[in-house]
């Protein structure tokens, strides 16, 4: 059966074979950085293989590559299939793939040539940043206006979810890249000094809330039902716990400027507004577990829906372990030290990655036509083998972050500093080794995942 | 108008504005149409899937 002539399905397969892709590359760099901490030595006095040109390329291809195309390839499917009605345009869809393609491989080919804005998660330079607004708005036409078109009578939660994340997304972009262009390659920030720092982690931020956080819990409002096969637990709860989580996470940015020259009342707000968000969070994580509410015993045969009820928990882990980093004593400790690593994995790996996992492995069958995927076990192994390479990293930054606050904090008795900075970074050597081998775990669980994949698609045997 | 009185009415009309989302959507003349659109991912299941995914628990 041709399901092409029905929904648009080439561009779900196009961005779900890129969400694999792009997944092994960016957690690839992410392992060669993480082992560059190790031994230094593995920049090899290469200008463009150093850490400082590698790391935005990790944070680029992860997030924006790997968690882009997954968001691209669940929202453009779950649409469709809620609305029950084809996207608008098969063009425009077409063109918002290899757009994104493009903005992924220019970035791929600057950041290692040290082109960048310097601005966190928004290191692209002016011309990219355009095509990324063009691309983007496109999308969110594509989006919307099938929504708009819809033969539902209602719009289903997950699409509310996916809405909210396109169109703050633009917004988040088209003003912190607000810039003045020198060169081709060069520009510099429209705002000035702590301006500027405002409007980078308002961005940030909401990167974090918008991109990672409402985009994804998208995807799990549509796809733990379908795998639970039961409807969420309680729908009331995700239309509240939305609104709740769109009205506050756009206050929460500050929390990223403690103790700098932020007004202090703006890091108080911060504070107070991150500590709230715990309840629209939890509320998120609560709807999608209690979906599982008595059925639990399908965790036990499946694998898909364990990634789904994990990436949960480590959600509301870290969205727990988030607003306290954001209590100003507490941030005083964990600022600038690896427990903010620590803590963004708990989330990039544990929620964002874990939760695409769950989704690309129920879509993937589907998309091509199979029965299932090509091998359960190795599912079942991926699932425990990104499991513990997620609480290796994370337990080892924990420690290592702690003791690293803590030693940049100690005085003598007569106000000296006790240790040196160099005493801190030998001390944190042997976690950097432990991260580098969770990292090396998850690693292989993608590429066991992109083996099982690859498996599923050129299997010749239909359902 | 100052700008902390501003503030104040703003920050009484959110307050206001999460109490209604929140009678609104615990009312119980929505509780259909909720069931309804909760019930939307499976709304819509083409015929060659039913074996690959209605028969798996």
């Amino acid at each position: 059966m041709n399901m092409d002539t029905e929904y648009n399905y080439k561009v779900v397969r196009q961005f779900a074979v890129m969400t694999i892709v792009w997944g092994v590359v960016g957690m690839a760099v992410g392992v060669l950085i993480a082992a560059q901490l190790v031994w230094p030595a593995l920049n090899f006095d290469t200008p463009w293989l150093t850490f400082s040109r590698l790391r935005p390329l990790h944070t680029n291809a992860v997030v924006f590559a790997f968690g882009g195309s997954a968001l691209f390839a669940t929202s453009y499917w779950v649409v469709q299939r809620t609305c029950q009605v084809k996207l608008i345009s098969d063009k425009l869809a077409a063109f918002t793939f290899w757009g994104w393609q493009l903005v992924i491989v220019l970035a791929a080919i600057t950041l290692p040539l040290g082109l960048t804005t310097s601005k966190e998660y928004a290191e692209l330079e002016w011309p990219i940043d355009i095509l990324i607004t063009v691309v983007w708005v496109t999308y969110a036409i594509v989006f919307l206006g099938t929504i708009a078109k819809r033969k539902t009578k209602h719009i289903y939660v997950a699409n509310w979810f996916y809405a909210a994340f396109i169109v703050v997304v633009a917004l988040l972009h088209v003003v912190n890249s607000a810039a003045i262009p020198v060169t081709l390659t060069k520009s510099y920030s429209a705002y000035p000094g702590a301006i500027d720092a405002m409007v980078q982690w308002w961005y940030g931020h909401n990167a974090v809330g918008f991109f990672l956080t409402a985009g994804f819990l998208g995807m799990m409002y549509y796809f733990v039902p379908k795998q639970a096969g039961r409807p969420v637990y309680s729908y009331r709860l995700s239309i509240v716990h939305f609104w709740a989580l769109i009205a506050v996470y756009m206050w929460a940015g500050a929390h990223h400027l403690h103790y700098t020259a932020l007004p202090n009342w703006t890091q108080s707000i911060g504070m107070v507004f991150s500590l709230i968000l715990l309840a629209p969070s939890w509320g998120g994580m609560i709807n999608g577990m209690m979906t599982l509410s008595g059925a639990w015993h399908k965790l036990r045969t499946d694998p898909i829906l364990r990634f789904m009820i994990v990436s949960l928990s480590f959600y509301g882990m870290s969205t727990f372990e988030g607003p306290m980093m954001a209590i100003k004593t507490v941030n005083a400790l964990s600022h600038y030290t690896d427990w903010t690593i620590g803590h963004v994995h708990s989330g990039a790996l544990g929620w964002v990655a874990l939760v695409t996992f769950g989704a690309m492995y129920y879509l993937i069958p589907i998309l091509f036509n199979k029965k299932e995927m090509h091998s359960i076990p190795l599912i079942n192994f991926h699932f425990w083998i990104a499991t513990i390479g997620i609480i290796l990293y994370v337990v080892s930054m924990w420690i290592s972050g702690i003791m690293q606050g803590l030693m940049w904090r100690a005085v003598n008795s007569d106000g000296t500093l006790t240790y040196s900075f160099i005493e801190s970074v030998e001390r944190m050597h042997p976690f950097f080794f432990i991260r580098f081998l969770g990292g090396v775990l998850f690693l292989t669980g993608m590429l066991v995942m992109a083996y099982n994949v690859y498996k599923t698609i050129t299997v010749k045997k239909a359902a | 108008m100052d700008v902390a009185t501003l503030h104040s009415i703003h920050t009484v009309l959110m307050f206001i504005a999460f109490i209604g989302i929140f009678l609104w959507a615990y009312s119980s003349k929505r509780k259909a149409d909720f069931d309804e659109a909760a019930n939307l991912p499976f709304a819509d299941e083409p015929e060659s899937l039913d074996d690959a995914k209605g028969e798996k628990s």
